[in-house]
């Protein structure tokens, strides 16, 4: 093993070293030459993907004592990263300029906590897991609160905070039990200690419960979940859409490492806690979203819920579950940020389109943004074709081949509730009559990128068979399969 | 050997033209999305037409069968084909279709373009359900539909249409979640989507029950039966005229479909094992549904329930589980198709002049419409099942089945022939005939050119069948032979 190999970790080191420079390159910027910043911050997520992508290697990869390791999961996680921070960019750049966001710092610390994320996702190690983890999550609590004169935003910070911290020390706690249990913080060497079965087994179940919970608090599952709403609420929108998304990606690659990799030992165990996880975000975020007049807060209660349905993926405790909940993720991915951008598009100077409300009429005011609103809708819903479909259909199956049919009954019976408050904004899309008509203004490559975005849900919606082949030779690869 | 593919083009056409109509016309320029859509809508009619003339009725495997690898994870392909008892229904839609655009001329003013496209999309996708072999293919198309719909009711809709949309939409989508539920169990029983290796797996008594209940809410809800049929009347009432046509003529009969096509094949212990229950269903359906709709004040109401106690012939002929009843049942549905079609036409055409369907603000038409009262007359006997129109054979054909199995189910079912008579002709009698009944009614303007062609060519429609149903009838006795030799065949 080559332990000074610096290949595996390029693209971390380069989102660092961009990161630095556009700190650096920032302080030398005249106010209307912010955009300097935003076009080096997509040009480093462009190489990055390009270097992702380009050195691919069939075998993972450790690096760094086995601190790291480089697979092709971990290449095709990180480049719907690279992603989703670029719509995020694209979609906000009106939003920030208007709201005086539009600075060098939004920019570094983007690059920061997508730095957190690609840690996260390569980590071998839970020191790294940690490591990642802590940096995704302390960039983007600077992130809510960087509306300074927001009251709101600086409420959402404070909570986001608070609770991230808590779910950090439990996570830690879990972490150091089992170190406790089995002497080691590797991931392969937990799990030989696991299955060798020579640690103390209650420690062990102890320190499970322990990550369990600090894992469902970053995926915002029942009960869990709190902080969920409050943050999507107040933090501004273009940090909502990151931290819906991109996050969620790398909260999966812990989640599979963690238990999977290091505590696959347990899996029977750690079954059981995420079916009683999943079924209650399933319920609870689905029902709540009903009662929600803010489409920040609905998106927030569909997240719960959605991330209720990806955990079932690993409830069935199989390789063809993880790779349902792969597909689900990343399929959760590409809608959630559409969502948050035609938001986006609506909101302008002075008025954030956040209620309901504001989607009144949207087919009068544009056939188009409405039709790209209601794809989105119904790929939450998991309504065909669209690709969310099949992100249900994928967990669905891994359900029920392992033999769970009441909760895959539970689970449609759930959806069902779900597409009530999905067929609402339809319905104020198409049915009601505009309240606001103003023109909705936004610049060309916002639109280009948004309408590709909208249009890749109907495309994996009638041809899902790419992303999906990708997911399960990523695993196989990987060596899950 | 026939290359072309012509069941793609069937699914595919009336979609391309949907979002050629879509994305040419703008609101100013109704009259291009008008034609386009007819244009598109004509097309997809005539391509159907050779599934007809080149129909081998001899056999029944399916026809025009096109089989491409389309998500290899799960074994699901695009797979489709027709036997004797889908071919007619792609017919069937997309001569509705035309019909639906026709109907939608002058009256809709409002998004043109936006309605068209919905009805051309929805068309294609309900050719797809009928023609798809793959349980996901299906599923598909069976959703999808429901998202034309939903708009359509809610945006060229009355009043309620609100309520009306997002019932229709949930309440479909109760039965069909768990139906998906069902179709992966299928496929972990089985390894594969094809409906048609279905027919071949085992399954125990319990599974096919639970598989039963699943399937069965799925479809029950589409045709609708009693009593999960209370979406109906409100998305009926409430839909714009050619909703009404598409969702009596056409997605009403995609659930009768789901019976013949899935459950009975499928499930065939489980359905022998609940006829009775389903037998009930339908008589209830049939029995108390017609008594419902006699005392209707709302024509389109009346009508709604009329096709709901239609419907419930069509449930009752399936679960004989005869020659006889399960082609009475199939060619009720095609019946079923252009006369309701043609009811709510005609109550199209007097709402678009009197902006009400009460029956009680009519009375006289006859005197200021003799053509249209002349039309409606035809199309109120069909609906009564009157001989020499189509309504009767399918009727005829089911009652005989019925007498055959025993002779009060027979009765019960032919009560039928009076309740229909009585609640469509004592509507007829109240709207058509008796003096003018207010000066709204005296300044009623008959039929224009366009109204007139469209109801006669569906009288012609409605006659010929009901004079000569063989042509009809043959292309179903090899297909239906073999569904009732699955059927006969346990799965134990």
């Amino acid at each position: 093993m080559n332990t000074l190999n610096l290949l595996p970790v390029l693209p971390e080191i380069l989102v660092l070293a961009a990161a630095c420079v556009i700190l650096l390159v920032d302080v030398f910027l005249p106010d209307g030459k912010r955009h300097v910043g935003y076009w080096l911050t997509q040009i480093t997520l462009l190489i990055c993907a390009w270097f992702t992508l380009t050195t691919m290697q069939e075998q993972p990869v450790l690096a760094f004592n086995a601190l790291v390791v480089d697979d092709v999961l971990s290449d095709l996680l990180k480049f719907f990263c690279y992603l989703s921070v670029s719509a995020m960019l694209f979609y906000s750049r009106g939003y920030m300029l208007a709201r005086g966001l539009f600075r060098g710092e939004t920019f570094v610390l983007t690059l920061f906590s997508l730095l957190g994320m690609m840690v996260m996702i390569s980590a071998h190690n839970f020191i790294t897991v940690y490591m990642g983890l802590e940096l995704q999550a302390l960039s983007l609590y600077a992130m809510v609160a960087m509306h300074r004169t927001s009251n709101a935003a600086s409420e959402a910070a404070m909570k986001y905070f608070v609770l991230g911290a808590l779910a950090s020390g439990m996570l830690l706690y879990g972490m150091s039990m089992v170190y406790g249990a089995t002497g080691s913080l590797d991931l392969d060497a937990i799990a030989r200690g696991v299955l060798t079965g020579e640690g103390n087994r209650t420690l062990l179940l102890f320190g499970l419960v322990f990550i369990v919970s600090g894992l469902a608090f970053k995926l915002g599952v029942v009960p869990y979940h709190m902080w969920v709403p409050d943050v999507y609420h107040g933090a501004p929108t273009p940090v909502t859409l990151l931290i819906g998304t991109a996050p969620k990606l790398a909260a999966f690659a812990i989640t599979l490492r963690m238990l999977v990799v290091a505590l696959g030992g347990l899996a029977f165990d750690w079954q059981g806690m995420l079916m009683v996880l999943s079924l209650l975000s399933m319920i609870l975020g689905n029902l709540i979203a009903i009662a929600q007049s803010n489409i920040k807060r609905m998106l927030a209660y569909s997240t719960i819920a959605n991330m209720g349905f990806m955990l079932l993926g690993f409830v069935a405790a199989d390789p063809n579950g993880f790779s349902a909940a792969m597909f689900y993720s990343i399929a959760y991915v590409l809608t959630t940020v559409a969502s948050f951008g035609v938001v986006l598009l609506l909101s302008r100077e002075g008025f954030e389109a956040d209620n309901l409300d504001d989607f009144r009429g949207l087919n009068q005011r544009s056939p188009w943004w409405a039709f790209i609103m209601l794809l989105v809708m119904f790929s939450l819903a998991g309504i065909p074709p669209t690709v969310g479909f099949y992100a249900k259909f994928t967990v669905f199956q891994a359900v029920i081949q392992q033999g769970f049919v009441w909760l895959a009954v539970v689970a449609v019976m759930t959806s069902l509730v779900g597409a009530f408050y999905y067929l609402r904004i339809v319905k104020l899309m198409y049915f009601d009559e505009p309240v606001d008509t103003a023109p909705l203004e936004s610049r060309g490559d916002t639109r280009l990128v948004l309408s590709m975005n909208g249009l890749a849900l109907l495309l994996f919606g009638v041809l899902p068979q790419p992303l999906m082949g990708l997911c399960v030779i990523a695993l196989a690869y990987s060596g899950f399969l | 050997m026939i290359s072309m593919p012509y069941l793609s083009l069937a699914v595919w056409l009336p979609i391309i033209a949907g979002l050629a109509v879509l994305a040419v016309g703008r609101d100013r320029d109704a009259g291009a999305a008008r034609w386009i859509a007819l244009l598109g809508a004509l097309v997809g009619f005539l391509v159907t037409l050779p599934l007809w003339l080149h129909f081998d009725a001899g056999t029944s495997a399916m026809q025009f069968v096109e089989r491409t690898e389309w998500v290899p994870r799960f074994d699901l392909h695009y797979y489709l084909g027709v036997d004797g008892i889908s071919m007619l229904f792609v017919l069937l839609n997309s001569l509705m279709t035309v019909f639906v655009v026709w109907a939608g001329w002058e009256v809709v003013q409002t998004r043109v373009a936006q309605y068209m496209g919905a009805f051309l999309i929805q068309s294609g996708l309900i050719n797809g359900a009928f023609c798809a072999l793959d349980g996901i293919l299906f599923y598909m198309f069976f959703e999808a539909m429901l998202i034309p719909m939903y708009i359509i009711i809610g945006v060229w809709g009355g009043p309620n249409r609100v309520y009306a949309a997002v019932k229709f939409f949930l309440y479909t989508l109760v039965g069909s979640l768990l139906m998906l539920v069902a179709l992966i169990y299928l496929y972990t029983v089985s390894e594969t989507f094809s409906i048609l290796d279905w027919y071949q797996v085992p399954l125990s008594m319990k599974v096919q029950l639970l598989l039963f209940v699943a399937f069965f809410l799925a479809f029950a809800v589409k045709v609708p039966m009693w009593p999960v049929h209370t979406w109906l009347p409100d998305a009926h009432v409430e839909a714009p005229t050619g909703g009404s046509v598409i969702l009596a003529a056409i997605t009403l009969k995609i659930g009768a479909y789901g019976f013949v096509r899935f459950i009975l094949p499928i499930v065939p212990d489980a359905s022998r094992y609940l006829s009775g229950f389903v037998i009930t269903l339908s008589l209830i359906a049939v029995i108390y549904i017609g008594f419902v709709a006699l005392v209707q004040g709302d024509m389109k109401k009346l009508i709604a329930y009329s096709s709901i106690s239609h419907m419930g012939f069509v449930t009752l002929g399936f679960f004989l589980f005869s020659q006889l009843g399960v082609e009475g049942g199939l060619v009720q549905m095609i019946s079923h198709g252009f006369v309701s079609a043609a009811m709510f036409l005609c109550v199209g055409v007097m709402y678009d002049r009197m902006h009400s369907r009460q029956i009680a603000d009519y009375g006289g038409v006859v005197n200021t419409m003799p053509k249209f009262a002349a039309f409606m007359m035809l199309f109120a006997m069909a609906n009564s099942g009157l001989p020499a129109t189509s309504g009767f054979v399918g009727e005829f054909l089911v009652i005989l089945a019925a007498v055959k199995v025993n002779f009060w189910l027979g009765l019960l079912a032919a009560v039928t022939l009076i309740l229909g008579a009585a609640y469509t002709l004592w509507m007829y009698k109240r709207v058509i005939f008796g003096a003018i009944a207010n000066d709204r009614v005296r300044s009623l303007i008959d039929l224009d050119r366009r109204e007139f062609w469209m109801l006669a060519a569906l009288a012609a429609l409605v006659i010929a069948m009901g004079v000569w149903p063989k042509p009809i009838v043959d292309v179903m006795h090899a297909s239906v032979a073999n569904l009732l030799a699955h059927v006969a065949q346990s799965k134990l």
